[in-house]
């Protein structure tokens, strides 16, 4: 069970780190000075739900090795795993193009995040139910913030409506993975400490397809979808980040500043 | 229970400590103290972060510990999540010391999304008290903040978000 709900973790904190990095990259490159601010604030949020997942992840896999050469700590978990060992979506690791598909990769997140984190607060485990009550109230300002700009794009210019649908059609076949249930968020969701993945996807793909609509985007017609992050199968832009995100850990070990 | 107000020598020094990004409100005006616990010289302070990124929490533990192990206390800072915190825990001291440095105040829920979604004048400038003002970005200097912009007088200043 300990195993089951370390997992559980993670999958819940990959997905924030590695959208939290992602988004850090635009620090300094944002299309103006107020976007560029929303972008790294949105990513520094995320990064401390990362810490908060990690550092009760770290509790829970320090209880199962004993091993004191081997400390688990938020850090080791996050810098020191190989890549299969990751479990976020292939959503969150593609590659930031222009601002249009930065907005509509964090707009379709976001718009799961939301009813995930409903799901959790009703969580039997109390620190993920505590996490979820934090995380919400800063995630309603995310989801408030990328499909206004999903709207005003889409519903802005030839242009600009043209790149946003670009953008939509080139991610919507990856957004499948967040509401698929894997064997552990099956198996969580049966202790009743995991979200019930079936009622979060109703909710997201209502506030996809309004959202769309009232951007006058079309809504892609595609009925399959990309998967695998979450067991652990990356697409090639993952080795990239986690070699920017673990280099110093990596060259010096334990090194803090 | 409130364990708080039990230790009032222990609140006098923590009224010192502050918030590093807003530097006139005290963390006891800010609400993120949650408990103070007192075996004889050791104490054990709970603290709640406003943001879960808030990169102001481990410089607010530190200052607190130093703080408190000045005054003769072995102490201990723990981060707590539940329950989690809210504009409602400022203190209306802390609230009034934002508007004198230039902050506006959160306003209740409702008025926050008009202020942040409709375009609503609801926020007051912090200078010229006017409300004809305007959001130049819902996310400011710090992830509590939002920007404004006050159109009679043209001060720009920071908006404390309503975190509900």
């Amino acid at each position: 069970m300990k195993e089951q709900l370390y997992q559980y973790l993670l999958l819940l904190g990959d997905n924030a780190m590695i959208l939290g990095h992602r988004l850090s990259e635009l620090c300094g490159h944002g299309p103006s000075l107020e976007t560029d601010i929303a972008l790294t604030n949105m990513s520094l949020d995320l990064f401390g739900q990362v810490r908060n997942y990690f550092q009760y992840a770290a509790e829970v896999k320090g209880e199962m090795v004993l091993d004191a050469e081997k400390e688990i700590t938020e850090d080791s978990i996050a810098f020191t795993r190989y890549p299969h060992e990751y479990r976020n979506t292939l959503l969150v690791e593609q590659p930031n193009k222009d601002f249009a598909f930065v907005i509509a990769r964090q707009f379709f997140f976001d718009a799961y995040h939301l009813p995930l984190l409903e799901a959790l607060m009703n969580s039997k485990d109390e620190q993920i139910a505590a996490i979820a009550h934090k995380s919400i109230k800063e995630v309603k300002y995310h989801l408030r913030f990328s499909s206004e700009w999903v709207k005003r794009l889409g519903d802005g210019t030839d242009e600009s409506h043209s790149r946003m649908q670009a953008a939509v059609d080139y991610l919507y076949p990856y957004i499948g993975e967040l509401v698929q249930e894997t064997p552990i968020e099956k198996e969580m969701k049966e202790l009743g400490i995991g979200a019930d993945l079936s009622a979060v996807r109703s909710v997201f793909y209502e506030t996809v397809k309004t959202v769309l609509q009232e951007a006058t985007l079309n809504t892609p017609q595609f009925f399959g979808f990309h998967d695998g992050g979450k067991k652990g199968v990356h697409s090639e832009h993952h080795g990239h980040i986690l070699s920017t995100l673990q280099y110093m850990q990596r060259t010096y070990p334990n090194m803090k500043w | 229970m409130n364990t708080i107000a039990k230790y009032p020598e222990i609140e006098a020094l923590l009224e010192k400590v502050t918030d590093p990004e807003i530097p006139v409100l005290s963390i006891m005006d800010m609400g993120v103290v949650r408990a103070i616990e007192k075996e004889g010289d050791a104490l054990l302070i709970k603290i709640t972060p406003t943001y879960s990124g808030c990169p102001a929490m481990d410089t607010i533990a530190m200052d607190i510990k130093t703080a408190l192990d000045q005054a003769g206390y072995t102490t201990k800072v723990k981060l707590i999540l539940a329950p989690a915190w809210t504009t409602d825990w400022i203190t209306p001291r802390g609230r009034a010391r934002l508007e004198e440095y230039g902050i506006a105040a959160p306003l209740e829920a409702l008025a926050d999304k008009q202020a942040l979604l409709d375009g609503a004048k609801v926020v007051p400038c912090t200078r010229c008290k006017s409300t004809n003002t305007k959001m130049i970005s819902q996310f400011g200097s710090t992830a509590c903040k939002a920007l404004f912009q006050c159109e009679e007088c043209l001060e720009p200043f920071d908006y404390f978000k309503c975190l509900k």
